[in-house]
């Protein structure tokens, strides 16, 4: 049985196809079959970020309508193969997406795979909503500002309602935050909410934090999820959130500002 | 050891008689003709089949027997149950009818107010509260039954909560919720939503909460905004209730 992890956050914007490609590769390396699936139908992201834009025939959509089946659609990812790729279509909109439809579809990857990453498109509506209802644990991706907050909040109690396990009366969505974009300095200064500011008001658990970081830019633009960028601390930091969730106890990095000495101020000076 | 008047203890009471009232579902005949009512009754139970699983319900025959026509009585009962229903009364039988009920072990009522809507020929969505007094002789004060509710979760942001007694959350209240009683509230994380007791109009409801960072606070229709909170109150634990029409913050 797969595990389905929806990446979700309300708020455009605020790195959850990043954060998607960068766990999914994550998962994949640490030799967990994974796939992962782009529920952004209209706005085809994914593709671009991993690095597959030019092999994509077959979309999700085609799945879900059967014109193509789940092995012609899925591209297996050329640096890790234990990591496939199923795009959205770009040209269809969300009303493409039906329950019944990604449900088959998430059915039949449950058989093959260890891991399925769904990347959730912003808003709350119908892509939204199919990219977490079928999910078991959700990473919900918010940055340190006030309205990235109160809408992660809000994802927060959708998913603790409109989900298949909630309406079932299974056991509720597993949920866990990952604070991305967040910069020690701008905290100090009082320009950004802290950690502890956040955990105030949404209470979840923490995975991690991703440092703000020029390497995120850099990886999405030559479609290599930042993880595989092991110098980088963004890289690193999703690594660890990748090495958390199966279970290792790693601790918290890139929370307080870096102490640099004198050949840090010398050398390092970023 | 209570020490009343009535000295000698006798043996505890293993039960009593308390009187209740409930709502449930009134069966309205129209027609005598079974199959047709079997028909209509099936299609009705196919749109909310997990409402009428089991449900109880009452089986009024006044207007049928205003148009005086003849139906068997054990036939709709078992047709009745054949569809998972659970008969609990007829009510407006005449005296034959009454009888045969009774044999079924289907006691009788009296229903008072009449059901209006003749559009279709079966109705039986008309959910008319039926007081069953059972027996209000008895001295014991009438308990109501208050639906309290508990909540342990987050209500997030965006969420609507409506609880008919008073309303407990253990957790915290996001900024855009909405958490409504129409008794008492009481947050013990912190309070951002909006949070309205005495929502039906009980002037005696309070609010407490361990950190009032309230969007809004209102008993029986008398709110505050954030605005207007004073400063000595916000973030502190805190009780909110009416006196003289006026809502009072009172620290905890």
């Amino acid at each position: 049985m797969a595990r389905i992890i929806v990446v979700t956050s309300g708020k455009g914007g605020v790195g959850k196809t990043t954060t998607s490609a960068a766990i999914a590769m994550g998962l994949a390396k640490k030799g967990h079959k994974t796939a992962v699936i782009d529920f952004d139908v209209g706005l085809r992201n994914l593709d671009l970020i991993m690095g597959c834009e030019r092999r994509v025939v077959y979309d999700f959509i085609n799945v879900i309508n059967g014109e193509a089946s789940l092995r012609q659609a899925l591209i297996k990812d050329k640096r890790c193969n234990q990591l496939y790729i199923l795009p959205a279509s770009q040209t269809r909109d969300k009303d493409a997406l039906t329950q019944e439809g990604v449900g088959k579809v998430l059915d039949e990857l449950t058989k093959d795979f260890k891991y399925i990453v769904c990347d959730s498109p912003a808003g709350i509506e119908r892509g939204a909503n199919l990219a977490m209802y079928f999910a078991d644990d959700a990473f919900v991706v918010t940055n340190p500002e006030v309205a990235s907050v109160r809408d992660s909040d809000r994802m927060l109690g959708i998913l603790a309602s409109k989900s298949r396990r909630a309406e079932n009366g299974e056991e509720a969505i597993k949920e866990y935050l990952l604070l991305s974009r967040y910069s020690p300095k701008r905290v100090k200064l009082g320009e950004m909410l802290s950690v502890e500011d956040v955990q105030d008001i949404l209470s979840l658990h923490l995975l991690g934090v991703i440092p703000e970081s020029q390497s995120v830019l850099n990886a999405s633009n030559s479609g290599v999820p930042v993880i595989l960028d092991e110098q980088s601390n963004a890289g690193q930091a999703y690594a660890d959130v990748v090495a958390r969730y199966l279970g290792e106890d790693t601790p918290h990095r890139f929370i307080d500002e870096e102490k640099k000495g004198l050949f840090g101020k010398l050398f390092r000076s970023k | 050891m209570s020490t009343d008047t009535e000295a000698p203890s006798y043996p505890k009471s293993v039960l009593e008689f308390k009187s209740t009232s409930f709502s449930t579902p009134v069966l309205v005949l129209f027609s005598t003709e079974l199959k047709q009512i079997e028909l209509q009754l099936k299609e009705k139970i196919a749109q909310a089949p997990e409402f009428f699983k089991h449900s109880a319900l009452l089986i009024d025959l006044q207007e049928v027997n205003k148009q005086d026509q003849v139906i068997d009585i054990t036939d709709l009962v078992n047709c009745l149950y054949a569809n998972k229903l659970l008969p609990i009364g007829i009510s407006g039988g005449n005296d034959e009818q009454n009888r045969l009920a009774l044999d079924l072990h289907v006691p009788i009522h009296t229903i008072r107010g009449v059901i209006s809507k003749k559009d279709s020929l079966l109705k039986n969505s008309a959910t008319e509260n039926t007081e069953t007094s059972t027996n209000k002789s008895m001295m014991e004060p009438v308990s109501a039954t208050v639906e309290n509710m508990f909540i342990s979760q987050p209500i997030r942001s965006g969420q609507r909560i409506y609880a008919k007694g008073d309303l407990t959350i253990l957790s915290h209240v996001s900024a855009g919720a909405e958490i409504m009683a129409e008794g008492n509230i009481h947050v013990y994380g912190s309070l951002r939503g909006r949070a309205l007791a005495g929502v039906q109009g009980n002037i005696k409801s309070r609010i407490f909460c361990s950190d009032l960072q309230a969007e809004l606070i209102s008993i029986a229709g008398h709110y505050k905004i954030s605005e207007e909170l004073d400063k000595a109150e916000y973030r502190k634990p805190t009780q909110i209730y009416l006196q003289d029409q006026a809502l009072i913050i009172k620290n905890l």
